[in-house]
């Protein structure tokens, strides 16, 4: 801005492109939008890297072979052999699949459980503490939560476990998915730490929904006579319905992903698909954690690459789709 | 009475009780839920208390894993240099990219990088280290900057999102001030925005932080672990707190164990104390509001 000397307004010329540019609002512009990009330049990137690393081994054993079979046998692979293929990556799927599920299912209703009376029922100087108080669960590391799965949770399951394998376990046709013994190392136990793990993300979306629905509709509720917990059920739960249907994909987008903890606690059997969740098994993200350094036979690290990419597509579905569960319902 | 009125009172009372069970099923549940907190919590309290000695601190793992004693501390020293330098590579770019989010975007492009800021969220860390393994350590060899770059990928979406967040809440009646005085934009949200919202987008950075030292799964194919000696060169293959905790707690020796445990508690209390940091932050910036 120039000011003339004796002029008591400053008179202030048009800048043309090149002044504003190099006062730095241009180039401040261009620089974080360029930042903006590093996210999705990071996602695209996972993909391509991912997928050229699997490469060689998908080309080598053919494209949908790994997905075909249960058998992952890295110590019969060949350098030129190519089927069948010693890396079956089936009875990992299995593995991400069943530990996701024995978490969805313990863990939804309770943090609906948690977020609705957090919202709706607990005195209003608690609400913020045990907000606080649950969302600490999340912020307990994965490798603590898998030592003290081993140490503590193991044992504490292990009359749980042998009840099913003793109930369920003899019910014909279900009890295949319960039979025993049950020795602790377990999808079920990796299944509790999940549900642990991922119990204060999906109360604290839920949490968020609840506290966007209109105040109005509880107000006509209770003035129309409804009991506290009709309120609750007609004016929070129904509304948010699929907002919950969405935490809960986003709950369970954590557990097919999560590592360390349940690497401590499933026992880690890779040679086929254990059909009783009170056995061993691995998940998806548990083989690459525990073969990767040590990955050393023909493709064998290649193979692992292409559980990381399948992995990946999983993750990226079901966030995508949980993500935009969520923003409909917050629009609403 | 009639039997009307009767009949009524009778289901009034039927909803209140059910009302009442419902609230003390959900009570129950919420007590459960603190219970779970409370075992994790304590069970690593105990342990860790038990097997915690002051040369913890000061000394490195034993060569002989099952012998007694030895400390950390080169693994305590390696994940304040690789999330260090993974704040430093994650909190600009983070910063900037929700600058644009929240103060430039419109339209298509900034909808989804705001959506796959969300999405890259929810990638399993293992994929993220995996990543990295193929850009980074195939041609570079394991090393602690490449679990920085891991952990700079975790970080990085969380600071966007709680940046974007922060940024968003600061009225626009300060913007608008700032550019009628005659402000550029830059200056507009270096001077007035940024420090406006300077304590929420601190309290989102803690967060991050507190993410970045509990994660384990990145770092076992990037920074790989170094139980031996003390390495403070991130070109070199380096140990962190939660490597030791993960190596320790499989390792089969009780000696390993109560290392591990030790570790553990030393773990949860750095994370627990960045947590209540940033609460006290952000309980400040809703006074500054």
């Amino acid at each position: 801005m120039t000011a003339q000397a004796g002029v008591d307004v400053p008179v202030v010329r048009p800048r043309g492109r090149a002044t504003r540019w190099l006062g730095g609002d241009g180039a401040f512009r261009v620089v974080v939008t360029a930042c903006s990009a590093v996210v999705l330049v990071t996602i695209v990137a996972m993909v391509i890297f991912l997928l050229v690393q699997g490469f060689d081994a998908m080309r080598h054993y053919g494209f949908f072979s790994f997905l075909t079979t249960a058998r992952w046998a890295p110590s019969e692979a060949t350098a030129t052999s190519a089927s069948p293929n010693p890396y079956g990556i089936l009875q990992f799927i299995y593995g991400t699949l069943i530990t996701s599920l024995i978490a969805m299912i313990l863990a939804v209703p309770v943090a609906v459980s948690v977020a609705l009376y957090i919202t709706n029922f607990a005195p209003l100087r608690l609400r913020r503490g045990l907000s606080s108080l649950v969302d600490l669960l999340a912020a307990v590391p994965s490798v603590v939560y898998g030592f003290w799965g081993i140490f503590a949770l193991l044992p504490a399951l292990k009359p749980i476990g042998g009840f099913l394998a003793s109930t369920l376990g003899k019910v014909p046709v279900i009890g295949v998915a319960f039979s025993g013994p049950y020795f602790g190392y377990s999808y079920f136990a990796a299944g509790v730490v999940l549900a642990i793990m991922v119990l204060p993300i999906i109360a604290a979306v839920c949490r968020e929904i609840f506290a966007t629905t209109a105040g109005s509709w509880k107000e006509a509720a209770t003035a129309l006579g409804a009991t506290r917990w009709e309120v609750a059920m007609v004016a929070v739960y129904r509304p948010s319905r699929t907002g919950i249907l969405g935490a809960s994909i986003l709950g369970l987008g954590r557990a097919l992903g999560e590592t360390i903890a349940v690497t401590m606690v499933i026992g880690n059997f890779v040679l086929s698909i254990n059909k009783s969740i009170l056995g061993q098994g691995a998940t998806m993200s548990s083989v690459i954690a525990n073969e990767f350094t040590e990955a050393v036979e023909p493709f064998h690290l290649q193979a692992l690459f292409v559980v990381g990419f399948w992995l990946l597509v999983v993750a990226l579905v079901v966030n995508i789709i949980a993500r935009r569960i969520v923003a409909a319902q917050a629009a609403l | 009475m009639t039997s009307l009125a009767i009949e009524i009172e009778a289901y009034s009372a039927k909803r209140r009780r059910r009302s009442a069970a419902a609230t003390t099923g959900l009570l129950m549940v919420m007590v459960g839920v603190l219970a779970v907190l409370a075992w994790v919590l304590l069970y690593v309290a105990v342990q860790g208390f038990s097997a915690l000695a002051p040369s913890f601190f000061v000394s490195n793992p034993p060569g002989n894993p099952s012998a007694l004693g030895g400390g950390f501390a080169n693994g305590i020293l390696g994940s304040l240099i690789v999330v260090g330098l993974a704040a430093l590579i994650a909190i600009p770019l983070g910063i900037l990219a929700a600058i644009y989010l929240a103060e430039y975007g419109r339209g298509r492009w900034s909808n989804a990088v705001g959506f796959f800021t969300d999405v890259l969220i929810g990638i399993p860390t293992i994929v993220t280290g995996a990543f990295v393994y193929s850009v980074w350590v195939i041609h570079f060899g394991f090393s602690g900057f490449a679990g920085s770059l891991a952990l700079a990928i975790v970080m990085l979406p969380l600071i966007v999102r709680t940046t974007t967040q922060m940024l968003k809440l600061v009225p626009d009646s300060l913007r608008e001030a700032s550019l009628a005085l005659g402000a550029s934009r830059r200056k507009t949200v270096t001077r007035i925005v940024l420090p406006a919202a300077l304590p929420g987008i601190i309290t989102g950075l803690m967060l991050a932080v507190a993410r970045a030292m509990g994660e384990t799964a990145p770092l076992l194919l990037t920074a790989l672990g170094n139980n031996l000696f003390t390495e403070v060169n991130p070109g070199k293959r380096m140990s962190t707190l939660s490597l030791q905790i993960f190596d320790n707690a499989i390792s089969g020796f009780k000696s390993g164990q109560a290392r591990a445990w030790a570790g553990a508690l030393t773990l949860v209390a750095i994370v627990l104390i960045l947590t209540f940091a940033a609460r006290f932050f952000a309980r400040r910036s809703r006074v500054a509001q």
